[in-house]
């Protein structure tokens, strides 16, 4: 990173993903790590089902918490339409980490809207490194499907050059002691993803 | 050390390490958790009130007696708590007083967006404002030190942004608490009559002499001097996001957002050849900026409304510059918020649906049902205003009205400000039925106690307020209690009051889904049966998270043009949808 480079990741989902969770792990790492770091989200009604987005702003000195629109580096999200609610704010070769699992919004419930069917390939045509998975199903084989937010921290740290044990003293101090082996093994996976 | 912490966190943290140890506040988004952080501490004494002006009052009172006081609400709170602040600045506060507002630019979880910057002007008494979380606790303590050196109180000012975004904070030593309660009495200071309230209005103008010599020297008013061809007049987090696209160009950062510090603005103006001024909201700085005679640019390019980000202010600024925009041209299905499963307001709305009144709503998780398919509310200003509104729509209407006028109002915010206007349409004898959506907590915010729940905010056991003795101390006669999930109770309970003259009130009483104390166990999810589903769609009108449409499973001899499906992950077996389906394919 040149002096004044500031990144910024983007996570995107919907409420009750554990999103919150994962980027409040994330600005630790990065803290340890050595850097200034600051994050955003707003919290109250998006509590109830909304669309959760999280920013976070790495760097040697960072001013704002929010990125401005055009300049995040990554975007990882949990919930595959996701991922296509904010590419205004997307350079254009940011990399992007999709979890594939769908979480239907009311009106494609109701059968009043369609759930996009090309997000993975629109968005291996317009940007960087595009890797999706289904984060819940590597949960589950790591133990619980509530570790699929570990699993995608695990896949944006191959993204980060911060030393992997650094990551893996930050997760181990985030949960509780009979959780860490689970959490360990659901960052692995994503790391393999 | 070093840690990271919100805004809120950090504006506890500051409040604790100054030695400050007592607070009363009512919740709300974005100001909630300072309270509820603050708790955590210590020795420290901190309260939930039941409304904003209480809370005030009580800091106030805290005060008095010498102690180091916080009162702590978001922006609309204030307009609750704006009497006695527009006294107390008169009176003065002998210990200390810190009046906390969180102002929500771009309404992210509010009714309105007003600018409590106005406030400190109005009511004559200096507002800080940090830009963010790192900033933030020791602009708390500046705070409490300026309301102790001019015995005012003080408005510290946080927005959404710094409320609830994260930066590193150094942590550190707290202050020894000072004990210096006791008694003072001074009543030609402290009982504003008339005649004392003209001497200490003189006493505010002095202050404010004083405050003004100050500022001048005040040291979070910051000079950056760089590129001399433009200069920045900001504060708060506007400043990060300027910095952010332009940290070459020179700055004046106000930490003090009221009084200004002429001098210095005068000397940063003779020190660069353009300014603007960068404000979120209204022209605050600006107007009093160009009142000074120096030309700024400030609202002739940047926008009145909504929260800012960098690229709002660069592209204010570089008129030229290309916004960024989605390649992504589809339209993508919103995810509005909604009642979460097995919400007891769900029920409510179902069966007073069906009754096609008008209905008077307030502030809380219940105002979403407003949204289609439950379409519940017709009308909402601000907390407590349902009763008040059922109350004058029923008198206006007269004979029109009759049976037809509903004002709907949750536990926390009936007690928060529905009390007075209930007592008001029992003496005036309204012909409305009120609804108190009784769920035991203070769900919105996150489950803050209350008078009705049995607990404080330091987790002891209270007396719990009996609702329906209270109601019926104020007059009122009709009262019923039903269970809002049980649709044929609710249903006849609402038909029968309706009918009712006179004013009545029904407590729709079931504990919030997500309530940890709920004496509601939870049930097994609920599944619909494939051979017995019509597809009438009658169960997607309650909008429940768990149920969803599945088109295209037929069936011999039926129209049928799909089914009805329920996550069983998601279902808390509260049972609403199988009263509500005619086919009992739900079990």
């Amino acid at each position: 990173m040149s002096d004044n480079e500031v990144k910024s990741i983007l996570f995107a989902g919907v409420g009750g993903q554990g999103i919150l969770r994962a980027s409040d792990i994330i600005c630790e790492i990065i803290m340890e790590a050595g850097f200034d770091v600051k994050k955003s989200e707003v919290h109250g009604m998006a509590q109830r089902g909304g669309c959760v987005t999280s920013h976070v702003r790495y760097g040697k000195k960072v001013y704002s918490p929010l990125a401005e629109p055009g300049t995040v580096n990554t975007l990882i999200s949990f919930e595959k339409m996701e991922s296509l609610r904010y590419l205004n704010l997307l350079r254009k070769d940011a990399d992007v980490i999709v979890n594939t699992e769908e979480i239907y919004p009311p009106a494609v419930n109701l059968g009043v809207a369609s759930y996009p069917d090309d997000v993975i390939s629109f968005l291996k045509g317009n940007y960087g490194k595009v890797i999706s998975f289904d984060a819940g199903e590597l949960a589950k084989k790591a133990g619980n499907i509530k570790t699929a937010n570990v699993v995608l921290l695990g896949a944006l740290s191959s993204h980060m050059s911060i030393d992997r044990s650094i990551w893996e003293s930050v997760i181990k101090k985030s949960f509780p002691e009979k959780l860490i082996k689970m959490n360990l093994e659901a960052f692995q996976m994503g790391i393999n993803a | 050390m070093k840690v990271l912490m919100s805004g809120n966190e950090a504006v506890a943290r500051g409040a604790f390490e100054a030695g400050v140890r007592f607070a009363a506040a009512y919740p709300g988004t974005p100001s909630t958790e300072i309270l509820e952080e603050f708790s955590k501490y210590e020795g420290v004494y901190a309260q939930w009130s039941t409304n904003e002006k209480v809370a005030v009052e009580v800091a106030i009172g805290a005060a008095l007696a010498g102690e180091k006081a916080m009162a702590v609400m978001k922006h609309v709170g204030v307009n609750v708590a704006a009497d006695p602040i527009f006294t107390v600045s008169y009176t003065g506060t002998n210990g200390a007083l810190v009046i906390i507002s969180a102002d929500d630019p771009s309404l992210h979880s509010s009714q309105n967006e007003q600018d409590n910057r106005n406030y400190a002007k109005f009511a004559k008494i200096p507002m800080l404002e940090p830009a963010d979380a790192s900033e933030a606790p020791k602009y708390i303590k500046l705070a409490f030190e300026l309301s102790e050196k001019f015995d005012t109180p003080v408005f510290l000012r946080l927005t959404t942004r710094v409320s609830h975004s994260k930066s590193v904070v150094t942590l550190e030593e707290p202050a020894k608490y000072n004990d210096k309660t006791g008694f003072i009495y001074d009543a030609e200071k402290y009982v504003m009559v008339p005649i004392n309230a003209r001497t200490r209005r003189l006493e505010v103008e002095n202050r404010q002499k004083a405050l003004k010599e100050f500022v001048e020297t005040f040291a979070e008013n910051k000079m950056e001097i760089g590129n001399p061809e433009i200069g920045i007049i900001t504060a708060g987090m506007p400043y990060n996001y300027a910095k952010e696209v332009f940290p070459d160009y020179s700055y004046l950062k106000l930490g003090m957002v009221y009084p200004l510090p002429e001098k210095m603005i005068r000397d940063f103006a003779s020190r660069v050849k353009k300014i603007y001024v960068i404000e979120e909201m209204d022209p605050f700085l600006e107007e009093q900026i160009k009142a000074m005679g120096i030309q700024v640019i400030g609202k002739e390019i940047f926008p009145f409304t909504n929260e800012f980000d960098p690229g709002v202010i660069r592209n204010a600024i570089e008129k030229n510059s290309p916004e960024a925009v989605s390649p992504y041209k589809e339209s993508l299905a919103s995810r509005p918020p909604n009642l979460c499963p097995g919400c007891p307001h769900r029920g409510l709305f179902y069966a007073l649906k069906k009754e096609k009144a008008y209905v008077h709503g307030d502030i809380g998780c219940y105002t979403l049902s407003y949204m289609k398919p439950l379409e519940g509310l017709h009308s909402c200003i601000c907390m407590g205003a349902s009763i008040g509104m059922a109350h004058g729509m029923s008198k206006a209407l007269k004979e029109k009205g009759k049976g037809k006028v509903v004002g709907v109002i949750g536990d926390s915010t009936f007690l928060h400000s529905g009390i007075t206007p209930l007592l008001d349409m029992a003496y005036n004898n309204s012909d409305a039925l009120i609804i108190i959506l009784d769920n035991s907590t203070t769900a919105m915010t996150g489950m803050q106690e209350h008078p009705g729940t049995g607990y404080t905010l330091m987790k002891k056991e209270a007396k719990k307020v009996n609702l329906k003795d209270l109601i019926t101390s104020l007059g009122i006669d009709n009262i019923k209690i039903i269970d809002p999930i049980d649709q044929k109770a609710t249903r006849s309970a609402i038909k029968e009051e309706l009918a009712k003259d006179g004013p009545s009130v029904i407590i729709a009483q079931r504990p919030c889904a997500l309530f940890k104390r709920s004496n509601i166990k939870p049930k097994p999810a609920l599944k619909v049966d494939q051979d017995k589903c019509e597809g009438c769609k009658a169960c997607l009108e309650l909008n429940c998270p768990p149920i969803s449409w599945k088109s295209g499973v037929t069936k011999e001899g039926s129209k049928r043009k799909g089914i009805a499906v329920i996550d069983e992950t998601l279902c808390n077996g509260c049972g609403l949808c199988e009263q509500v389906c005619k086919f009992g394919a739900i079990s």
